[in-house]
């Protein structure tokens, strides 16, 4: 079975996020693959260990991006493809998903596996745009997966529990992030990541042009903050104060 | 006038409050016609003229029900080609989300997601989203035609303007390449007793809590209040609590009469869910913690003491 796995260097979730001069996030700050991502991979390496195969993982980002794919590569996936281009920065939700369509399409994967979400952007519309482009079925917000010849079958997240979701391979799932714990990459796997082929390719080798962005910014205006109220330091009479706070609301 | 589209979603039968919601806004922007798919299409139709909808579109074909989103993405990319709409809005939940990712793919057009408003604007629409941590919000003007926008459920609120909608049925022929991905089986889990969504108290637990055995302690606090139990996306992910139970951008929005945020520093990703509610306190051992700056009292202490003793105090209080 081959699994490609879209993966993603981030902003580090624990470091403050800082603005470029064209409003888009800095990504100079301490990066990382995407904690999602992780389970991602993790997830792809328990089925690659339960059915055989092959895990490649698919990037889109700055040449420094091949560390986040050089991590997942430590963990035991296969390959890596990274696609930069000086053109692709500030790539909307479809430019990107067009991007990866084009990279993952040559590979003909039996399974496309993405995390739900970002952790920087959060808007999770690259999973049904890209499963839309390469002609797949997609399984979403998966926190489990099995696999039985060319069925797969999830347990898709709902408001108040779970859905039972089935299909044949090829087929795309995106995954939560507590589908899978992800293992810590062994010294032996960070050796031999060392040696693992990345290949890099550009928007011409993939027979795209940009086009005109979906959408632009016009411009940003500070959110309405809220005021901070008091802050008191619980001496004993921090229960007595949260009541006057609540029986003010009406709620005690 | 512009052409708005409101893709109005259904489950297990029933229209969606998010449908609503949308509604209030789409009546300003334009002649809204709505769309509503699955079980349920043609009772939602009147609820839906009810809230301004001028033309609902329905097509109640099981295939909307048992397979997600390329039925729905079929239907709207069929209807977008006969009556090429201005606008077309969707709420940012899982469902909407699947279907508008593949409608917008299949078009080829761009989308703006997570927005929470949409105004008109020199003959386009620009479409506010919460931008950089949530402490700036970014006007994007959205370059396709039609333009499409998800916008975060509890953005608007729904009213009913009465009125009566002209009902459609929309004509496409859902193909066997579209039913994939089939939901087999659904499975409650939670018993919730209070809704989240629908609470006047939610009080919120995240790392700060310890771990998940000390979640019951904000259960116990809940039900003394009549309240429902939330969680940062953090101890989601570390599987302490189910996703049920997410505040923030990608789980739920709520807006509470009153929200307790305990032991959750407050990132954007949760902040964006509750900042909303009408007071907010919260519970945490860091002072600097961003939730601090937001709350209309904060306390800094440990939870696990604060928690059980002001259990005790709100049953003492109201007896």
């Amino acid at each position: 079975m081959k699994i490609v796995v879209t993966v993603k260097q981030v902003p580090d979730p624990n470091s403050n996020l800082t603005l470029e001069a064209d409003n888009t996030l800095s990504r100079e700050k301490e990066v990382v693959l995407d904690p999602g991502d992780e389970c991602g991979v993790e997830e792809a390496l328990q089925l690659k260990e339960a059915h055989g195969g092959e895990v490649v993982l698919v990037s889109m980002g700055p040449e420094r991006a091949k560390d986040a794919i050089r991590k997942g590569l430590s963990m035991g996936a296969d390959r890596g493809i990274l696609i930069t281009d000086p053109q692709l920065a500030g790539a909307d939700a479809l430019l990107t998903a067009r991007a990866l369509a084009a990279a993952i399409k040559a590979e003909n994967a039996d399974l496309v596996i993405c995390s739900t979400e970002s952790y920087d952007g959060s808007t999770g519309m690259v999973p049904p745009m890209l499963a839309e482009m390469l002609g797949l079925p997609q399984l979403t917000i998966a926190k489990q997966v099995e696999v039985d010849g060319s069925n797969v079958k999830v347990h898709r997240q709902t408001a108040d529990g779970y859905q039972v979701v089935e299909a044949s391979t090829p087929a795309l799932i995106t995954v939560t992030a507590g589908i899978a714990e992800p293992r810590y990459a062994s010294l032996k796997g960070i050796m031999a990541a060392r040696s693992k082929e990345i290949k890099q390719v550009g928007l011409g080798e993939l027979g795209i042009e940009r086009g005109e962005p979906g959408e632009t910014i016009e411009g940003l205006t500070d959110a309405e903050a809220r005021k901070a109220g008091a802050i008191i330091e619980d001496d004993g009479t921090a229960v007595d104060r949260i009541i006057q706070v609540l029986a003010q609301a009406k709620v005690v | 006038m512009a052409k708005v589209w409101v893709y109005a979603e259904m489950s297990g039968g029933k229209l969606q409050s998010t449908a609503l919601e949308l509604m209030a806004k789409a009546r300003e922007l334009g002649e809204v016609e709505a769309i509503a798919l699955g079980a349920g299409a043609k009772a939602a139709a009147e609820t839906l003229g009810k809230h301004g909808a001028k033309v609902v579109h329905v097509n109640e074909d099981k295939a909307f029900d048992d397979f997600i989103a390329e039925p729905a993405a079929d239907a709207l990319a069929a209807l977008h080609e006969k009556e090429k709409p201005d606008l077309l809005i969707f709420a940012f939940t899982p469902d909407s989300r699947d279907v508008a990712g593949r409608v917008a793919a299949r078009l080829g057009k761009g989308l703006i997601s997570n927005a929470s408003d949409v105004v008109a604007k020199d003959g386009g629409f620009v479409a506010k989203v919460p931008y950089f941590g949530g402490a700036k919000v970014a006007s994007m003007r959205a370059n396709s035609k039609p333009a499409i926008v998800l916008v975060r459920p509890k953005s608007f609120e729904a009213s009913e303007k009465g009125g009566s909608a002209e009902v459609k049925d929309l004509a496409v022929t859902i193909g066997e390449g579209s039913k994939r991905a089939k939901i087999v089986e659904r499975i409650a889990e939670a018993s919730e007793k209070v809704k989240l969504e629908d609470a006047k108290v939610v009080i919120s637990g995240g790392r700060g809590m310890g771990g998940p055995d000390n979640f019951p302690l904000l259960e116990a606090l809940a039900n003394a209040l009549g309240g429902a139990v939330g969680a940062s996306r953090a101890v989601v992910d570390a599987g302490w609590v189910p996703y049920s139970m997410q505040v923030g951008q990608t789980g739920k929005s709520v807006r509470p009469g009153v929200y307790i945020a305990v032991g959750i520093s407050g990132a954007m990703q949760h902040t964006v869910g509750m900042k909303a509610s009408k007071v907010i306190i919260a519970i945490n051992k860091d002072a600097e913690a961003p939730i601090m700056k937001m709350a209309d009292l904060g306390v800094v202490g440990d939870a696990l003491k604060i928690v059980p003793a002001l259990t005790a105090a709100v049953k003492a209080k109201k007896g």
